[in-house]
């Protein structure tokens, strides 16, 4: 009885685990510095395309162990390169001015990274699963799994949890939580804002481009893929709250299960189950499932 | 006729005179490069939908969703031309803008409640469940391949295509000058007054009676209606319709082209649309990868830049004028 539920379950957790990371980093730069960043989804595609590139050049010099890195290296020269440069240029700039106008510039922005990408990897599809295949494969319940989706539902727990514990036990952490709560207590009381602004936006940055870098062993990757994370990444956020990290592991969750079902039972409605529930959590809850009215500034 | 103050009508003359001029330019272009009556005829379609968000985002709301309604408007004309056989252009439009303008309505009455990134999100989250909608529904709308729009007939005589597209493109002049003045004359009556009132202080609104929900319904339904009548032209312009017209991409450059243009009056609307599509037309000949980054970067500079768009500036430019 339970075994027939297996597959959807294991299925549901790997999408949710892929949509987490994308969806935290936008909950998380938001609840820093208050913008909805509608080019977040392109640090998703671009750190797909930097692994997959890393990758393939790593497979092809035979290094296969190697190319592993590169899910882990790309995010980080991504958010290391992007991360500051356009926190202080632009993203500073919109900061306390209107909600439309943030979302413009940082479509302008989208605009802008998502030719960029196109101007360097090109418009081909690439697929590069070397990372599938290193780490072979599991049986559950008669089912074959690639471990690779199993390794990444454990990451995400534990980038999850890793988060949680930063924010609440590190010195670091608890300087970020101070900004959120309250941004001008927090400069008063000595605490440098603006490089905790720089902070929490770069790690926003690095977790959508690992978040994608993850992904490019499982997906082929295309033009539209940024365009496509960061409307999910907004689903999910905004069905946790905006701001809410658990609210967006377990918004993940529920996509992520909600999605695998409808495969199962109605394929040809999963790619609206996402929007759907956004529709009906906003409607009822506007501030998300966990989110609360003192999000709302006036 | 002795009154000359600093009238109402000066201000409306001023609007009449730059929409004329526009729709000169719009007529004119084409006279020189043939081919360019196609770009201004979809330009204009998509102005019509711009225009709509930009009188949403004149009450500081911003819409990441506004092309459900354009691809409203365009699956309806295609639906009307196929399942009821409509095929009259003008007919066409008129039904597709009524019925673009009743969704409005029905999704506005729930929008109305919303302010901010809530309603950007909502409206974002409604168009994508459009959107993927339109493209799984094969049987209904044919999926991700689309629709074809026969051409229609205009006042029942059938034109082959190169008439058709001239007659097309001086109806969509014709009907940018006059709905722009209607739109006019609606923000500078009490309703749409109230609108910028939203923006400024919706709490004040409120206590002067004014509601600030039936405001905000009002302007919905009407942006919804002008995205609609902008999807009609665009779907017989173009004689085909695809599930992409409602993607949030197409929603972003309906914003863009708002504020480019600017939107502190309806012409700026149009001058947005006019110089997106032509700076795309011209760009994809040259550097076909690049131009969304060319457009993105030309928003950027509008922003930091020129706060009241390419239409603010020509206010601008013709203050200066009229000062030496």
């Amino acid at each position: 009885m339970f075994a027939n539920y297996v597959p959807v379950i294991v299925d549901g957790l790997v999408d949710a685990a892929l949509i987490f990371f994308v969806a935290v980093g936008l909950t998380l730069v938001f609840s820093v510095a208050r913008v909805l960043n509608v080019a977040h989804g392109s640090f998703y595609a671009l750190g797909a395309y930097l692994s997959v590139v890393i990758g393939m050049w790593l497979t092809g010099h035979g290094w296969i162990v190697a190319s592993l890195a590169a899910l882990l290296l790309s995010p980080i020269l991504i958010a290391v390169a992007l991360g500051p440069l356009i926190e202080r240029t632009l993203l500073r700039w919109t900061y306390g001015r209107p909600e439309a106008l943030q979302i413009l510039v940082t479509f302008g922005l989208f605009l802008v990274l998502e030719d960029m990408q196109k101007l360097i990897f090109g418009v081909e599809p690439y697929s590069q699963d070397t990372a599938v295949q290193l780490f072979g494969v599991s049986h559950i319940s008669g089912i074959v799994y690639p471990n690779y989706q199993l390794l990444l539902i454990v990451l995400a727990i534990m980038v999850g949890i890793g988060l949680r514990l930063m924010l609440r036990q590190t010195r670091i952490g608890k300087l970020i939580a101070a900004v959120v709560a309250d941004q001008e207590m927090a400069q008063t009381i000595g605490i440098d804002v603006s490089r905790i602004f720089v902070l929490a936006f770069t790690l926003g940055v690095l977790l959508a481009a690992l978040g994608g870098a993850l992904a490019s062993p499982m997906i082929g990757v295309a033009p539209g893929l940024g365009a496509e994370a960061i409307v999910l990444a907004f689903a999910v956020a905004a069905i946790g709250g905006l701001g809410q990290i658990e609210g967006a592991a377990l918004a993940a969750i529920l996509v992520g299960l909600t999605r695998a079902s409808a495969i199962y039972w109605a394929p040809e409605f999963q790619p609206v189950v996402p929007y759907l529930v956004m529709v009906a959590v906003l409607l009822v809850r506007p501030y998300g499932l966990f989110g609360s009215v003192g999000l709302r500034r006036i | 006729m002795a009154y000359s103050g600093p009238s109402v009508f000066g201000a409306f003359d001023m609007v009449v005179w730059q929409l004329l001029a526009l729709a000169v330019a719009a007529m004119a272009l084409p006279v020189a490069v043939p081919w360019l009556g196609f770009v201004i005829t979809v330009a204009i379609g998509k102005g019509l939908a711009a225009l709509g968000v930009a009188m949403l985002l004149r009450g500081g709301l911003i819409s990441i969703g506004h092309a459900l309604y354009v691809a409203v408007g365009a699956y309806a004309t295609a639906f009307l031309m196929l399942s009821v056989g409509m095929n009259e252009l003008f007919l066409l439009l008129v039904c597709t803008t009524a019925i673009t303008m009743a969704s409005g309505l029905v999704i506005g009455a729930f929008m109305a409640r919303y302010r901010a990134i809530f309603f950007a999100m909502l409206n974002l989250a409604i168009s994508m469940v459009f959107f993927t909608l339109l493209s799984k529904l094969y049987n209904l709308t044919g999926g991700s391949d689309g629709m074809r729009v026969a051409t229609p007939t205009v006042l029942g005589v059938t034109l082959d295509r190169t008439k058709f597209d001239l007659v097309l493109q001086f109806s969509a002049v014709a009907l940018m000058v006059v709905v722009a003045l209607l739109i006019d004359r609606y923000l500078k009556s009490p309703l749409g007054e109230a609108l910028t009132a939203i923006h400024a202080n919706e709490v004040r609104l409120e206590y002067l009676g004014v509601s600030a929900r039936g405001v905000i319904l009002a302007v919905y339904t009407i942006s919804a209606a002008l995205a609609g009548l902008g999807g009609a032209i665009t779907a017989v312009a173009i004689g085909h319709v695809v599930p992409e017209l409602s993607y949030w991409t197409a929603s972003g450059q309906l914003v863009l082209i708002a504020v480019l243009g600017g939107i502190s009056g309806v012409p700026g609307a149009f001058i947005g649309a006019f110089f997106f599509e032509l700076v795309r037309t011209f760009a994809a000949d040259f550097v076909p990868d690049a131009w969304n980054a060319i457009v993105g970067v030309a928003l950027l500079i509008v922003i930091f830049f020129l706060p009241q768009g390419l239409y603010g500036l020509l206010q601008r430019v013709k203050m200066r004028k009229a000062r030496l």
